[in-house]
């Protein structure tokens, strides 16, 4: 850990509501879980179970048609309570009704001598765990037929209202360097570490073997992995890249060591309008409805959201968390119209530039709604994008070659360095109120199928 | 109870509704008194406060100090040329009743042809003509006629903009295209030798004293600088284009970089002028003088027009800077080099910004090549 990258642009959008350091198991079992096939992109799914079967805890509950081999499991023991699809018949939820004795499927244990890229991948595959690698380019589920150039893990996360990812490891050291030592075999170069230079504090990321340990410093989006492959290694045309989530880690870790899939993850919830914030330990795909009951403020209409504020998905009240979130944001809905709402001299709204005199209070945290507070215009400001993208990428470029569709231009201004998430926080500034991280998914999506 | 109206009436509008060929205009006008109680649906849950309507607003709060001292400005010229000592209020209503005509005249007509224009093609009213439409009257001579004015405007507004696709595609700035139209179409009333310093008598500017070589002509260096003196209706006071930019750098929303970078290449230019000799004006002097301040925090800033990567606004601001001056000392027809310049750089612009854009992505190709020998050895 000799050399810090640090980086300058970005913004640490200063929303009220950060989930503080307590951790609560909840009081009550809870009954309901779903998965939901939409979170993993580049997945089509194709069920293997039917409402009223009898699961355990590693079940299969679907596969991705184009790659059978690829599926995905229950988090929790009990019955198959209801498929619910979306328009096109795309299914959206597998609603699993829990049987309260959380039984596991038995995989069998896995010593980390015998470790081979072989029988880690067999087994990955076989408790479903291997959907929870993403790729990059394109931003979707790994293939395991393709071994990756470097596989990277961000340890810290930068996003609004984060959950501290320290609190995910913290008596599960043993089972993350389990996950990571398997993680080095399925690739012929390195793992990345990425860690904070001063908010990690945990042994099990800063001592971690079989990982190259980088540390960061800088305001969000520092800790999105992207950014992090970007000042590592940047991808090129051609390369693939995997990387992990530290709590998945975990999980696989659990797998090698006690031979069951264990989903339990350690959940943040955040957001203004709890009386209550904190972390929780609960299962992968659980309903949300607990953590609301009691804490959300009565009154005015909330927004929960599965994930963070710029990047999430919302959900309902009675929603279900997203596979790859690890955090329950709740803001106020912004469905009001203010009268000359642009003209006022705004000390109670944030802004990163100081159009608003809120600048005169850099400390204070601010509740944030879903107002777009404004309406769609054509891009007029220039050198704003670049402000809160810590890349060697011109950001207002790449977005007209996706918005044109010119594959040869997002080629070579770097589509493939890049996933949506990483321009959240641009489509946050854009004072022209465009779609951003949409177009860029588009682009994606588009360069994918046309060059395969 | 104006939003009960605005609700009752909304639904004419809407698709299907009587109205509905009006709905651009509705659009204008209700986002105008409120912000819209649109809410995320994709992407970000949460938008930054900052909109257009913030942004160019901004700019025009900018631009209000110049806009003030200019009306005074007119009223304290007039009258000390008719040798009159008048109080603070007989010079600024005088210069309230020459200039607020021309900015009632820029409005109607610039923002008039922006709403048939947006109603036309089905989009939304955009912000940008109110800065534009602000600018025109702060460049141009007090006396130019209103009629001049109103075809000006149409010009800038149509050739300039809207065959481009509208605000954001044009390739100049709309403001200076006006002052360009002036400037060649009826080249007697704008700024030659003699301008209109008041009703009824011109004279020479200080500009065309130093390119003349009267350098005992022009104003002192502190009348220079807090602005009383002839000239077009804002640019004369450079201590409030000085709070202009303050405000502008200040808020983020114009580019210090342009700025600083044009003042640096005008400096430099002034400076190597006196060196070999063809100006005998100091560098403050050409500094001060005219619009150039006014044009490099204003005019050339414009988002749109100027180079937009940021490696290339400096080389934008610095070329446009000594461009500006360059054309003031060597070019004897035009004393005032500055709208030149701009528009020839806002032309440069995307070659500019090519140029930069093509080095990351010769860095990105050098990347593979690197990457592929190291495979190989």
């Amino acid at each position: 850990m000799e050399k810090v990258i640090r980086l300058r642009k970005g913004l640490d959008i200063r929303i009220e509501g950060c989930p503080d350091g307590s951790l609560d198991a909840p009081s009550a079992p809870q009954a309901r879980y779903a998965v939901k096939p939409v979170d993993f992109y580049g997945i089509h799914p194709k069920l293997s179970v039917q409402v009223q079967d009898r699961v355990l805890a590693g079940d299969p509950l679907f596969y991705d048609k184009n790659n059978p081999q690829i599926f995905l499991t229950s988090p929790v023991s009990g019955t198959v309570a209801e498929i619910v699809y979306g328009p096109r018949r795309v299914i959206e939820e597998i609603r699993i009704q829990a049987d309260g004795k959380n039984e596991h499927k038995d995989f069998g244990v896995l010593d980390p001598s015998s470790f081979t890229a072989e029988n880690v991948r067999e087994k990955l595959l076989q408790a479903g765990l291997w959907a929870f690698i993403r790729q990059r380019p394109y931003d979707l589920a790994a293939d395991p037929a393709r071994p990756p150039r470097d596989i990277f893990i961000s340890a810290f996360d930068t996003a609004p209202l984060a959950p501290d990812l320290d609190m995910v490891v913290r008596g599960e050291e043993d089972c993350f360097q389990m996950g990571v030592d398997a993680l080095a075999k399925l690739t012929k170069g390195k793992v990345y570490l990425g860690v904070h230079r001063r908010k990690t504090a945990s042994k099990a990321y800063l001592e971690c073997r079989n990982a190259e340990i980088r540390a960061f410093d800088g305001p969000h989006p520092c800790g999105n992995v992207g950014i992090q492959i970007h000042h590592i290694a940047p991808i090129s045309k051609g390369d693939v890249v995997w990387y992990v989530h530290p709590q998945d880690i975990v999980i696989m870790g659990r797998l090698f060591k006690k031979g069951i899939y264990d989903a339990t993850k350690i959940v943040a919830v955040g957001g203004s309008e709890l009386f209550k914030t904190g972390h929780h330990k609960v299962l992968a795909g659980f309903n949300v409805s607990c953590m609301l009951e009691g804490n959300a403020r009565p009154g005015s209409s909330h927004r929960v959201i599965s994930g963070n504020i710029l990047t999430g998905k919302r959900i309902s009240d009675d929603g279900y968390l997203g596979a790859f979130d690890h955090m329950i944001s709740v803001i106020p809905e912004g469905k009001r119209f203010r009268f000359m709402g642009w003209l006022g001299p705004g000390l109670d709204r944030f802004s990163y530039s100081r159009t608003f005199w809120s600048w005169l209070r850099p400390r204070r945290r601010y509740v944030m709604d879903t107002n777009m507070n404004g309406s769609e215009r054509a891009y007029v400001l220039t050198g704003q994008f670049e402000k809160v993208l810590p890349m060697d990428i011109y950001p207002l470029q790449l977005i007209k070659a996706c918005i044109a569709k010119d594959i040869e231009n997002m080629e070579a201004l770097g589509i493939y360095e890049v996933s949506p998430e990483d321009f959240a926080l641009c489509e946050y500034i854009d004072a022209s109120k465009t779609e951003i991280q949409e177009i860029i998914r588009e682009g994606l999506e588009y360069i994918r199928k046309e060059v395969q | 109870m104006l939003r009960n109206f605005l609700d009752k009436i909304k639904p004419s509008f809407e698709k299907g509704g009587k109205l509905h060929f009006l709905h651009s205009t509705f659009e204008a006008f209700e986002s105008f008194l409120y912000v819209p109680d649109k809410v995320t649906s994709t992407g970000c849950h949460v938008r930054d406060a900052l909109d257009m309507k913030r942004t160019m607003i901004t700019v025009v709060l900018a631009l209000l100090p110049c806009f003030l001292f200019g009306i005074y400005n007119v009223g304290y010229m007039h009258y000390s040329t008719v040798g009159q000592d008048t109080g603070f209020w007989d010079c600024f209503w005088f210069g309230c009743s020459k200039v607020l005509p021309m900015l009632v005249v820029t409005y109607v007509v610039g923002l008039g042809i922006e709403f048939i224009f947006a109603q036309v093609k089905g989009h939304e009213v955009n912000e940008g003509f109110l800065v534009s439409g602000f600018l025109i009257p702060l460049i141009c001579p007090p006396d130019v006629p209103l009629w001049m004015l109103a075809v000006a405007t149409a010009f800038a507004v149509v050739i300039g903009k809207e065959v481009f696709g509208g605000t954001g595609m044009n390739v100049w700035n709309p403001a200076l295209l006006a002052r360009a139209f002036l400037f060649f179409a009826y080249p007697s009333q704008m700024s030659g030798d003699n301008v209109w310093v008041a009703d009824a008598v011109s004279g020479p500017t200080s500009l065309s004293n130093i390119a003349a070589g009267n350098v005992d002509a022009v104003p002192q260096l502190s009348d220079l600088f807090w602005g009383l003196i002839p000239g077009s209706v804002g640019e004369t006071s450079k201590f409030c284009i000085l709070i202009g930019a303050i405000i502008l750098v200040w808020s983020g929303i114009g580019s210090f970089r342009i700025m600083f970078s044009a003042l640096a290449g005008g400096v430099l230019m002034a400076w190597v002028g006196g060196l070999a000799g063809s100006t005998d004006a100091s560098i403050l002097q050409h500094v001060l003088s005219g619009g150039f301040l006014f044009g490099l925090v204003f005019m050339a800033t414009d988002p749109v027009t100027s180079a937009q990567t940021q490696a290339g606004k400096s080389i934008y601001g610095f070329l446009l800077g000594a461009m500006a001056i360059l054309i003031r000392i060597y070019n004897p027809a035009y004393p005032e080099g500055m709208m030149l310049a701009i528009l020839l750089m806002n032309t440069f612009a995307p070659l500019i910004d090519y140029l930069v854009v093509e080095r990351n992505k010769a860095r990105r190709r050098k990347r593979i090549v690197l990457a592929t020998q190291e495979q190989n050895a």
